[in-house]
């Protein structure tokens, strides 16, 4: 049987369609349908039927705004350190590393082979009291006896950093890679130095990385909740921390459906406006 | 000091000894969010056969025997009585589990279970729900051996449909080397050099037990305003950096890794710990009193009639006092089981006299029962605790 060629598009479209149906769209319509029910009245624990309360947006926001603060905060600064850790990596390893390359990269890639809370679990013991870090600043008189490293903020943007920093390096590398080496070498020929071609010519090419790199670090470290769980304390919980516990310990839905929501639209009200700054159409 | 509630000598020398699996795993069992997430398929068995049963029980909570990875008390019960049980350790959280089976408890359909063990206050729920069915007592005989203490919970005052499966103590816990006093109130836990490094429980009614304990409050009648109150005073002492994590069994290693020097714990795990380090660490119940909260064994209400006959008989099984040693030497909770001890003298002498697994009258005397909750209460207290800890 001959198929019209005008299909063909959507037949190859037709599986990705289908499972971002069954795993996207209905358990989206399933949450927005739970974030407006109330309790039943006299009703037990967890029975909650619809009742349109919208209200329900309004004040799991202002309940927890210090937490949703807190996770743009954490994420932001991820972002910022990863940023600045992966660039040189992947600025090394696209035009420095020789016959090292695919070393390198898998390199990168090598702590994808554990599990991300086994990764996260172990930094908790490195930055713990018997890891080698703190008796070493202990020594150096960097922190005080009293000071630890786990259960603090710098401990869950530090774990951030890590676990998201193969999101950022790969596709700065994949942009950097990309780039001719003759503009670097037409910019040295009209008298540009070093920093110049990199400001000028460089990183402008190297923007979609940037943005794809940024966006893939930010959007997941905004909903993380492990990081904050493993290595942070009741101080730097984090919106993912909050919508767990409502939905599993105070058994919640409602809450926690509003919250998912709420997050959901912050994330891409602020993507937007970043894409639209950042000025990389060809990503969206 | 009299330390009447800390491990004994004889306990110690024979704990050293042993490699309990439970303490084994407790490392990769504490990862909190990675059973969370590790948590998947809804577990059980969906075939009731003619002659099985179905349990659903907590991780590390029954005697296992590592060399032939079999756990022996639940072979001599198929040898006795030809039933074949099998064995789920997928218990891992309360509301987990409740959230994994409710549905088809609501619409009657089998969970995959024949007996399941959720904890006081969730058995209360299940209770009230009617999720649950009443014991066939001539096949529960044994049923009399219940301790006095746990005869009568508010919940299921004639024990018609619940029987305790272990007895669990939270009290404090602490590093000896750092707290060489030991720690009986609170004050010795919020004590200069705990500060930052003290760990208290998720588990609501054993943390703001122990606080309201320590207030004076009696946990037979707490009120919204005292449980207020004792979470305030919880949401202080993290404010001002005192309380470092709230947690579930990962407080053990954050005590092993140094990053913790005081807890509010629970007895079994301390016993452990204390065991697996040559007594750096030790439990007690506080001066003014601690909790105690059991894990019970229940049939739901979507159990065959053979499947719970033979659940029944299980649960009559795990209450002959010598059955019931043989997992309270392995697991080191609070036997529930009239009799036990006596058995103990003959399997291991050393635990018969351990106040962890059978507590005196005396020690029994200080702990106390949290109430339980209506479902309003129950929602708008778990709400303030999981806010007095940043969530």
């Amino acid at each position: 049987m001959k198929i019209g060629k005008a299909r063909v598009p959507y037949l190859l479209l037709l599986p990705g369609f289908a499972f971002l149906f069954t795993f996207f769209i209905l358990p989206i319509l399933n949450l927005a349908q739970t974030s407006t029910q109330t309790p039943v009245k006299g009703g037990d624990t967890g029975e909650y039927e619809q009742s349109f309360a919208f209200s329900n947006y309004i004040n799991a926001f202002v309940d927890n705004k210090e937490q949703f603060g807190r996770s743009f905060v954490y994420a932001t600064l991820a972002t910022i350190l990863a940023l600045a850790i992966a660039y040189p990596l992947a600025y090394a390893i696209a035009f420095k590393s020789g016959k090292f390359k695919n070393i390198l990269l898998v390199l990168v890639v090598a702590p994808f082979f554990t599990s991300f809370l086994l990764r996260t679990v172990a930094w908790k013991q490195i930055l713990g009291e018997e890891g080698f870090i703190v008796p070493t600043l202990r020594s150096l008189h960097i922190i005080s006896e009293q000071t630890t490293l786990t259960s603090t903020a710098f401990a869950v943007v530090a774990g951030m950093t890590y676990n998201f920093l193969p999101f950022m390096t790969l596709p700065l590398y994949a942009s950097l890679e990309r780039i001719d080496p003759r503009t670097i070498e037409a910019s040295g020929d009209l008298y540009a130095n070093g920093l110049t071609t990199f400001r000028r010519v460089t990183v402008p090419l190297s923007m979609p990385g940037v943005v794809a790199g940024t966006l893939l670090t930010f959007i997941p470290a905004a909903g993380d909740y492990v990081n904050a769980a493993i290595l942070g304390s009741p101080n730097t919980k984090m919106i993912g921390n909050v919508i767990e516990s409502r939905y599993f310990k105070i058994v919640d839905y409602p809450t926690a459906a509003a919250l998912s929501f709420t997050l959901m639209a912050a994330i891409l009200i602020l993507v937007t406006l970043y894409i639209r700054k950042a000025g990389t159409e060809e990503l969206v | 000091m009299v330390t009447e509630n800390s491990l004994s000598p004889e306990a110690r020398s024979i704990l050293g000894a042993r490699i309990s699996r439970r303490a084994v795993l407790a490392g990769a069992g504490g990862l909190g969010a990675a059973g969370l997430l590790a948590a998947c398929g809804s577990g059980g068995d969906s075939a009731s056969s003619e002659n099985s049963v179905r349990w659903g029980n907590w991780p590390l909570y029954l005697d296992f025997d590592s060399d032939s990875k079999t756990y022996p008390t639940l072979v001599k019960f198929t040898e006795q009585t030809g039933i074949e049980a099998k064995y789920f350790e997928d218990y891992n959280d309360n509301d987990e589990f409740f959230g994994k089976v409710q549905a088809q408890l609501k619409l009657g359909e089998d969970i995959g279970y024949d007996v399941v063990t959720p904890t006081d206050w969730m058995a209360a729920r299940w209770l009230r729900l009617g999720y649950t069915q009443k014991f066939d007592v001539a096949n529960v005989p044994n049923k009399v051996n219940i301790l006095d203490s746990l005869a009568s919970p508010s919940y299921d005052p004639k024990r018609e449909s619940s029987l305790t499966w272990q007895g669990i103590m939270a009290g404090f816990g602490w590093n000896v080397e750092k707290n060489p006093k030991g720690i009986r109130t609170l004050d010795d836990l919020f004590a200069p050099q705990n500060k930052g490094k003290i760990v208290v429980l998720t588990e609501m009614r054993d943390t703001i037990g122990v606080i309201l304990l320590a207030q004076g409050v009696d946990l037979a009648t707490v009120t919204e305003a005292q449980f207020m109150n004792a979470v305030d005073f919880m949401a202080k002492k993290i404010a001002d950096g005192w309380i470092r994590g709230v947690k579930g069994n990962e407080y053990a290693e954050d005590l092993t890794s140094g990053d913790a020097t005081a807890v509010i714990g629970w007895s079994g795990d301390m016993f452990i710990l204390a065991s697996e380090n040559k007594g750096k660490f030790d439990f007690a119940i506080p001066e003014s009193g601690g909790t105690i909260s059991g894990d019970n064994l229940m049939i739901p209400s979507t159990a065959s009639a053979t499947g719970k006959a033979n659940a029944e008989k299980m649960i009559n099984y795990y209450y002959d006092p010598a059955v019931a040693a043989e997992v309270a030497a392995y697991v080191n909770y609070v036997c529930p089981v009239k009799g036990a001890q006596a058995e103990m003298e003959k399997i291991a002498p050393e635990l018969a006299t351990s106040e962890y697994i059978f507590p005196t009258e005396k020690t029994a005397s200080r702990l106390h029962v949290f109430r339980s909750l209506t479902p309003t209460e129950e929602t708008t207290w778990a709400e303030a605790f999981q806010k007095a800890q940043g969530n």
